[in-house]
């Protein structure tokens, strides 16, 4: 690895092209930490061609001016994809996906703690005839073990450099491009095509000569991990295990709620401020009309809640690095199990917490077609949090601020409520398709338990700040665009001359809100909720907005949306709208990706009529039993 | 210690065929020879179990464990 530094032409320095790294791993190996460690923030996240596997890609630039763009690849064990996350680095890795240049090189990595299986899939890495650099990554944590690992035998077993990692620590990283650079001129390219699936007899044998090289190169730890062992003794209880996981459940619900409410405040008081500073400035009419009511009020009220969708994903983003995620699927595979799906569904339907449709991404874990198809009915099921905004509102509004046997808050008891209507009827929902659609086993459950690690704060910081702002983007955008669609749906025409009560009830927004507040009526919604319904088909959460913009708009924006609502609902259509919200069919871009999933309408047009006729009963079951109560 | 893998039943796990299954066994390291204990059982039916598999930890359902042949290994 003699790498020649000498006086560097920055004319010619700009004329090189980049080089091309991708990253390829066993899931767990720290794969995306490297990828953090080596690109730092320049980062770009978005979907592969014709496929929505995520595509992670950065940059950055040697000390001497090289450019190097890096892939992070989905991990795997083996080049054989079983799903089509695996077959994208599969694809990727032979420079057989279009539209995609082929990696000048591979870096294949390992955590140095548990190198059976990728020297494996090194060896694998190397018949494709690709330059393959091995990353030990972790390689504190193999030395605090007592693991010796000869690093020099290991590369002339393997034929290929081998260097050691810390991503967490940025140590080895400059060392790790450099070999990289280097492997990428000095190893003869290989046409990168010459693969071919293993059978198991390749397998075994690939296999034993891992072992062979593992046992000649690498001495057994001298202080092992044990206490991963003994924190899975307790977590992995079959009773304390489930009972942890529930409490752990629940203080996540309870964070959200709770711990939200400063900030969000903060962001509510904010767009206040902002909206009356404006409209001291500009003269009324419809123009003010539009920046205020329209988009700041309307904007506002979605962005407000990304302090909820920052701690729901730092649960679920720290849960993941410390290793507990698998523990949850294992704990969930008997109950996921009885319900027809998947232990590995548990995963993808803990995302659509966040959002249904990074979910029903996720649902490419799940190898085997019929048991995606169910975990991708389901999703929309898990509250999502486009319905937090309007869980929220309808909560504050309605339910009392007091505390039930001392310390739990009624309305984050009945938030939680919420959730596990919604969880309770994706688990009903997913048995009845299987016995509708299909029957039969269904896809084995074979996943590694990784060790237990100490979280990396800045790759946790780092994972919470691209959801938030996809988020954001999404508020933007789509929500942006459609807050004026409703604004101008409630605004135009206007009032003729002399016209008595509130001006939206001579807009659009009124004319389809009175003609399908009769279908509405057994649910017991007045006209503007039914209006508030029609954006909602954009986002979920827009219908917190088209709320506010209905009743800003009615002549009362001088209230709160929440004091607003309680003054114009009964409590029994406030809980027949939340009973309607635990399905909320309406969500254009989730039917957009199951469509696009699935490939077919048909899958879109199910979920759409099944989740429609569950909101329709069930809103209609909790109004009419509300009302015999007396809450009418 | 594993002794070997074997698929007697027809179409023991569904969808997948058992030349699909022995591949993914073998790629997770149940190999001849490898080192296999059961460290945890799920609560209802004692379904899933994790193993532990020479150095490290495997969760599975017991469909796919009854395929892994097992002898009790003399310790090292």
């Amino acid at each position: 690895m003699n790498i020649a530094v000498g006086p560097i032409d920055h004319a010619s320095v700009a004329s090189i092209p980049a080089l091309r790294v991708a990253l390829v791993g066993n899931p767990n190996s720290g794969k995306t930490a490297l990828f953090n460690a080596l690109t730092g923030a320049r980062q770009k996240v978005a979907n592969y061609a014709g496929v929505t596997v995520e595509r992670k890609e950065g940059r950055l630039v040697t000390a001497d001016g090289q450019a190097v763009v890096v892939v992070d690849l989905p991990g795997t064990y083996s080049l054989r994809a079983r799903s089509p996350d695996e077959v994208v680095t599969r694809d990727a890795v032979l420079g057989r996906l279009a539209g995609e240049t082929p990696p000048d090189v591979v870096i294949c990595v390992a955590d140095a703690t548990n190198l059976r299986l990728v020297l494996r899939l090194a060896l694998e890495l190397r018949a494709v005839g690709r330059p393959v650099v091995l990353a030990l990554n972790m390689i504190d944590i193999a030395e605090r073990q007592g693991l010796a690992i000869d690093m020099e035998g290991l590369s002339r077993a393997l034929g290929m450099p081998v260097l050691g990692t810390v991503a967490t620590r940025k140590r080895g990283i400059e060392a790790l491009v450099e070999a990289a650079r280097a492997a990428s001129v000095s190893i003869v390219r290989g046409t990168g095509d010459v693969w071919r699936e293993p059978s198991a007899a390749d397998l075994r044998a690939l296999h034993h000569q891992a072992e062979q090289i593992l046992k000649a190169t690498v001495k057994p730890p001298k202080r092992p991990d044990t206490w991963t062992g003994r924190v899975d003794d307790v977590l992995l209880h079959p009773v304390a295990g489930l009972a942890i996981l529930l409490v752990l459940l629940f203080v996540m619900f309870q964070a959200v709620f709770i711990g939200a409410k400063p900030i969000m405040d903060l962001i509510s008081g904010g767009f206040s401020a902002l909206s009356a500073g404006v409209a001291h400035v500009l003269p009324p009419g419809l123009l003010k009309s539009l920046i205020c009511d329209g988009i700041i009020a309307g904007v506002g009220s979605v962005v407000v809640f990304l302090p909820q969708i920052a701690i729901l994903f730092l649960f679920i983003i720290l849960l993941e690095d410390v290793g507990y995620m698998a523990r949850a699927a294992f704990l969930m595979d008997r109950l996921m199990g009885s319900a027809g799906l998947h232990g590995r569904a548990f995963i993808p339907l803990l995302s659509s917490f966040a959002c249904a449709i990074p979910g029903i991404m996720a649902t490419r874990v799940i190898d085997q077609r019929r048991d995606r198809l169910t975990t991708i009915m389901v999703a929309p099921l898990m509250t999502c949090s486009a319905r937090i905004p309007v869980y929220t509102l309808i909560i504050s509004a309605f339910i009392p601020g007091r505390t039930v046997f001392g310390f739990i808050s009624l309305q984050g008891l009945v938030f939680f409520g919420l959730y596990a209507a919604g969880i309770v009827s994706a688990l009903l929902v997913a048995a009845v398709m299987r016995r509708l659609f299909w029957r039969g086993a269904s896809e084995p459950f074979l996943m590694e338990l990784p060790a237990y690690k100490m979280p990396d704060a800045l790759n946790v910081a780092r994972g919470v700040c691209q959801r938030a702002e996809i988020f954001l983007k999404r508020a933007g955008t789509i929500i942006l665009s459609m807050m004026i669609l409703v604004w101008f749906l409630a605004s135009v025409p206007s009032p003729p001359a002399g016209a008595v009560g509130a001006a939206i009830n001579y807009s659009f927004a009124g004319l389809i809100g009175h003609f399908i507040q009769p279908v509405m009526a057994p649910l017991g919604f007045s006209w503007q909720m039914a209006v508030a319904l029609i954006p909602g088909m954009a986002a979920r959460e827009v219908a917190v907005g088209a709320l506010a913009t209905v009743y800003a708009v009615s002549g009362e924006g001088t209230s709160t949306l929440g004091a607003s609502l309680a003054h114009h609902w009964s409590l029994a259509s406030a809980m027949a709208f939340l009973a309607w919200y635990v399905f909320a069919p309406q969500c254009a871009s989730t039917l957009a990706v199951v469509k696009r999933e699935t490939n077919s309408w048909r899958w879109p047009i199910i979920m759409f009529s099944y989740m429609t006729a569950l909101a329709y009963t069930a809103a209609f079951i909790v109004y009419q039993s509300a009302v015999a109560l007396g809450a009418g | 210690m594993v002794v070997g893998l074997r698929f007697d039943a027809p179409a023991l796990s569904g969808g997948v065929s058992n030349q699909e299954l022995e591949r993914r066994l073998l790629e997770m390291g149940f190999v001849e020879g490898a080192r296999v204990e059961i460290v945890h059982e799920g609560l209802i039916g004692r379904d899933p179990i994790a193993v532990r598999l020479d150095d490290m930890r495997v969760a599975m359902r017991r469909r796919e464990a009854r395929c892994v042949l097992t002898r009790p290994g003399q310790a090292e």
